[in-house]
Order: structure tokens, then C-alpha cells, then sequence
């Protein structure tokens, strides 16, 4: 509050003296912090707080790429909602979602308990755990697009071989229940790391005894496990679940290069949904509104961690 | 502690490790391998279904590989990457150097207000907001060009640094800065001649995983170019070598492991700081 008039005089103030002034005012405490946060404000402001609105604009208007358009109000959500896809794809986002996450956080925090022993090779093993978080998800998730090739899929080969399924085996991208499982499994293998790793750090920030009493051997490992370990990892699991579901929820490298939201729509999210009517169409707005369902989640998520946060 | 029994306990349940974790190692990397294969082996014998498909029968070609260099945009986009890369981490670093360091360290009005809003920016997933953008692109007048890219890689970089250099800010003793300043050093000379030096581990931490992300990055690289010489390369991959329901499978995996490479030896040269700010940036939020 004192720094008003202050500011007022170092600007009126010409000659010597000036220099100094200035100095001292930005060498104040709260000045010099404003000024170097001042930055990343901006930044995010103009191009994320800025855009989120026009976002809610455009989910509110008859915007088309090319012709910025009227104000409609909730047409565009009224539009998307009677809409069969939208409802497809808004089923498709809770099974991804649910199914996905569920398969992670077990698979991760087992492997997060396999990883947490002193095993000879420990830093290799934990290397190449890590590789399909690290390499680019949308070059990855081609190498999939090809193992489940109609044709030449090599999960089909492999399976056919073994005699576990008939010739030819399932078109895995061409098959409703199909493509949504090879979508999940690609979204399990890519982000499960993320939950080791995690998970895996929790562990080891827990004191050694609890790590011995833990250690999974016998009969009554799963409930030193229940009893022991869980709670000990709960708050960074918590941390990880969160993470998780929000970007789990707005995935879109993994649809859009295995199967760009088909077979008829069936593997869908919000924003493939989103590209495909929004940019693909150009219908801005409803491809806005579309977008904008990933928001009440991220709200949801947001809420819970900084409750959390504050309790820490 | 170490009696005979316990240890062997401890082998057995190591051997109970090395079981359960094999299926899981084989499921990471079988797809990495089967590129590897796939980018090296001839039409006739990719395309041939009496084959065996998990290894090379009739010889490796470097065909696929040729065909990218020849054939596609594959140089231009890596580098395309690559300035995109440097380029949005360089400013992203900065900022965030300034950010962290103010909202960790410094006391004034609306700190922790800020250093909320920084963390809630940063789960902000980019589907929710590539629409928008892509039209704020087209006003500033960068639109189909990788300048789009340098201006809105910031977006997301610069909460994940901030976050992950506030914490490393914070453990560096407060004694250390205060002595500085009773020195006489100004704030930034003490930020920069003091403070940096000693968040360097932070600081390589926030430079591997902004270049990572940016090199990664999918959703706008995809929505705001068209044209294949402004490709990254991870969107070139994925769309050039697909023509209508032709896949150029060979060529395809090719450049999907050419296009990983950079990625692959950074991460394999800092393995242990992915491991860090990985878990700091879920842990300390």
C-alpha cells in the first residue's frame, strides 16, 4: 500500500538520485517478487485463462472456423446431448476411464512392490519400466496400430499359433469391445510407469522396518499389505489416482492414432469427439462444448487435491 | 538378522520378483522390439502371412529407412523438433526459474494464491483448450507455422517447471540468501550467482522433462500445421507415411524409432533425474 506514491516519485524524480530510487524499490521484497512472477501471469492469462474463456464463448455461440458467429446459448449443449455419438462417446469416456485406471493402480502399486527390492539389475529393470512414459506416446501407439493389423496383427499370429483363438482372430480395431480393449491396453501400457515410479517413490520414503514387516511372502501377505503398506502409500497413490484420471479422461494421442474415435464411434472420448466435429468440421462451437465435459472432472480433480494439498 | 534361513528367504523371493516382473518387462518392450524388426524387414516377407513375424528370415533391408529420407520431409521435421524443442524450453526455463524462485521463496501478497493457480494450470490437460488455441494462433498470425508451437509449448511447460523448481528453491537454506543480500548483492544477483547454482540438480531435472514434453507433444503439433515441411516429427510420422488406407508399415516404424532416438539417449544419459522430477512433480503437489 506504501508503494504508490513512492512509485509516483522515482518516476517524477529526474537526475541521479533516480537510479538509486529505482533500485530500492525493486529491491523491496514484494516488488521483486511481482516483478518475476509478472511472466508466467502473462503468459497465463493470455494464453490459458484467455483461451478458456473463449472456449466457454464459443461452446455458447454459432462459431464455425472462418465465421465467428452468433450467440446461441446452451443450443450447441443442447445439440450435443440429444446427439448419439456424444452419448456414445460419453459412455466410452467412463468405461476407458473406469476400466483403464482400475487396471493401473493395481498393476502399479504390485509392480511398485516388486520394484521396491533391493534386486540385483534394480536400475535397469526400473529403466526400462519407465521407457513407455518417456518415448513419444503417438509414435508408440503405432507400433500397436501394427500388432493389431486386420490382417498381419501379430497378437493374432502369436494366438493362432498357440491354438488359443481360430483363424482368423478378432480385427481388433475393427470390433466395437475389440478396439475398446486394445485402446485400454495401450493406455495401461503406456501409463502404468507413471504409477510404479510413484508409488514405488511413496515406498521408499516409508522407514525400513515398515518395508520388512510388509514384505510380501506368505499366507498373511495380503494383509500386512491391507494393514501396513496401503495405508503408508495411501497419500501418494492419492496424488497419482488424481493425475491419472484427469489425463486418462482427456486422452487423445492413443484414440486418434489406433482408431480415431471408430469403429462407429464406440471408442470415442471428448477430445477425439472434440478434433473430429471442432477442427475435422469445423464446427468451433459444438466442438467446444464438447471439450468443455472434460472440465467438470478436472474441476472435481483440482478440488480434491487441494484439499488435500492444504491438509499436508 | 542375516541367518542362513533368511537368506534364503530373500533368493526365493527374489526369484518370486524376477517371475512376476518378467511378463510385465516382456510387455513394455515387445512393442519397441517388433519396430526394430518390423522397420528392418522386406515388403514380401512384412506382408507375407506364412511368415514367422518376430524375426528377420530373409535378410534386413534399410529400404524403409531410405525411403524416409528420400521420399518424405523426415530431416526437416526432426529439426523442426528440435528448434521447437530448445526454443520453448529456453523460455519456459526461464520464466519458471523467476516464478519458482518468487513463489518459494519470496513473501508477499498473493504468493500462495498464485502458486495454486500455477498448480491448477498445470493439470489442465491440453484437449481442453486446443480449439481455443488454435484460433488465437491464427490471430497472432502463426498459424501452419512451428512458431505457433514455441509460443504454446510455454502453456504447459511453465506450470510443470514452476512447480517442480519451487520445490528444489525450498531446500536450499534461507541463511545462504541472507547472507548475500547483508553482503550488499542485489535480489537478482543473489538469485543468479547464489541461488541458481545451487538448483542446478532442479534446474537439469526441469530442462530433460520441458524437452521431453515438447518433443512428445501431439494435440497441437497435430491441430495447428498442416503443411508436412512444418511438421514435428512425431505428427510427420503419424500422418505422412499413411496414405488413405495404404500404411507404409515398414517406413512407419522406421521413423517412429529414428524420431525416438533423441529421447531414448537423454533419457538413458539421465535416467535418475526423470526418476526425481517425475515423482516430485506427483509427490510434492
Amino acid at each position: 500500500m506504501a508503494v504508490g506514491p513512492r512509485v509516483l516519485e522515482v518516476a517524477g524524480l529526474p537526475g541521479p538520485g533516480r537510479r538509486a530510487r529505482l533500485r530500492e524499490w525493486w529491491e523491496q521484497e514484494h516488488i521483486f517478487g511481482y516483478g518475476l512472477i509478472l511472466p508466467a501471469v502473462v503468459l497465463l492469462i493470455t494464453l490459458v485463462a484467455f483461451p478458456f474463456g473463449m472456449a466457454i464463448y464459443f461452446s455458447l455461440s454459432d462459431y464455425w472456423v472462418g465465421s465467428p458467429g452468433a450467440f446461441v446459448g446452451m443450443t450447441n449443449y443442447r445439440d450435443i446431448l440429444a446427439n448419439e455419438t456424444f452419448r456414445q462417446t460419453l459412455q466410452n469416456s467412463f468405461v476407458f476411464t473406469g476400466i483403464a485406471l482400475t487396471l493401473k493402480i493395481v498393476l502399479g502399486v504390485w509392480l511398485a512392490m516388486l520394484l521396491s527390492r533391493s534386486l540385483p539389475f534394480k536400475r535397469i529393470i526400473r529403466g526400462i519400466v519407465l521407457l513407455p512414459f518417456v518415448i513419444p506416446t503417438a509414435l508408440s501407439t503405432l507400433a500397436w496400430l501394427w500388432m493389431f493389423d486386420s490382417l498381419y496383427s501379430v497378437v493374432n499370429w502369436t494366438a493362432i499359433r498357440a491354438h488359443l483363438i481360430n483363424a482368423p482372430g478378432p480385427n481388433w480395431l475393427g470390433q466395437a469391445e475389440y478396439a475398446m480393449a486394445a485402446v485400454i491396453a495401450v493406455n495401461v501400457w503406456r501409463g502404468l510407469p507413471f504409477f510404479a515410479i510413484t508409488v514405488l517413490a511413496g515406498l521408499m520414503a516409508v522407514p525400513k522396518e515398515f518395508h520388512e514387516a510388509a514384505e510380501v511372502d506368505g499366507a498373511s501377505s495380503w494383509r500386512r499389505f491391507w494393514h501396513v503398506t496401503l495405508p503408508l502409500i495411501k497419500p501418494v497413490l492419492g496424488v497419482v489416482i488424481l493425475f491419472s484420471t484427469i489425463f486418462t479422461f482427456g486422452d487423445f494421442n492413443i484414440v486418434q492414432v489406433l482408431t480415431r474415435g471408430g469403429p462407429i464411434n464406440t471408442t470415442h472420448l471428448f477430445a477425439t469427439l472434440a478434433y473430429q466435429v471442432g477442427l475435422q468440421g469445423g464446427n468451433l462451437g459444438q466442438g467446444a462444448a464438447i471439450s468443455l465435459f472434460i472440465f467438470p472432472l478436472l474441476a472435481m480433480v483440482v478440488f480434491f487435491q487441494l484439499r488435500y494439498v492444504r491438509k499436508e | 538378522m542375516a541367518t542362513a534361513r533368511s537368506r534364503g528367504a530373500r533368493i526365493r523371493s527374489n526369484i518370486f520378483a524376477y517371475a512376476n516382473l518378467a511378463p510385465y518387462i516382456f510387455f513394455v518392450l515387445f512393442p519397441f522390439y517388433f519396430m526394430i524388426v518390423t522397420s528392418f524387414k522386406s515388403n514380401a516377407e512384412l506382408y507375407n502371412l506364412k511368415s514367422i513375424p518376430f524375426w528377420i528370415q530373409s535378410g534386413a533391408i534399410i529400404d524403409h529407412y531410405a525411403l524416409l529420407f528420400q521420399k518424405t520431409d523426415f530431416v526437416t521435421w526432426m529439426k523442426n523438433s528440435l528448434l521447437v524443442a530448445v526454443v520453448a524450453t529456453t523460455v519456459s526455463l526461464v520464466i519458471s526459474i523467476l516464478a519458482g524462485y518468487s513463489l518459494a521463496r519470496l513473501r508477499f501478497r498473493g504468493a500462495a494464491a498464485f502458486g495454486t493457480a500455477i498448480f491448477v494450470t498445470y493439470l489442465i490437460p491440453t484437449t481442453l483448450l486446443f480449439l481455443p488455441l488454435s484460433q488465437v494462433v491464427v490471430w497472432l498470425g502463426l498459424a501452419d507455422s512451428i512458431y505457433a508451437l514455441m509460443v504454446v509449448y510455454p502453456t504447459f511447460l511453465v506450470p510443470f517447471c514452476t512447480w517442480l523448481l519451487m520445490g528444489y528453491f525450498r531446500t536450499i537454506p534461507r541463511e545462504v540468501e541472507e547472507c548475500a543480500l547483508v553482503d550488499g548483492a542485489t535480489r537478482i544477483q543473489t538469485l543468479s550467482r547464489i541461488v541458481l547454482p545451487m538448483a542446478i540438480p532442479g534446474v537439469v531435472c526441469a530442462v530433460l522433462f520441458s524437452f521431453t514434453l515438447c518433443w512428445n507433444e501431439f494435440t497441437y503439433a497435430l491441430t495447428f500445421i498442416s503443411q508436412s515441411a512444418n511438421k514435428t516429427a512425431v505428427v510427420g510420422v503419424t500422418s505422412d507415411l499413411i496414405r488413405g488406407d495404404i500404411y507404409f508399415w515398414g517406413s512407419l516404424m522406421a521413423g517412429a524409432l529414428l524420431a525416438s532416438i533423441p529421447i531414448v539417449i537423454v533419457y538413458v544419459l539421465f535416467l535418475d533425474y526423470y526418476v526425481s522430477g517425475l515423482t516430485a512433480g506427483a509427490v510434492k503437489g
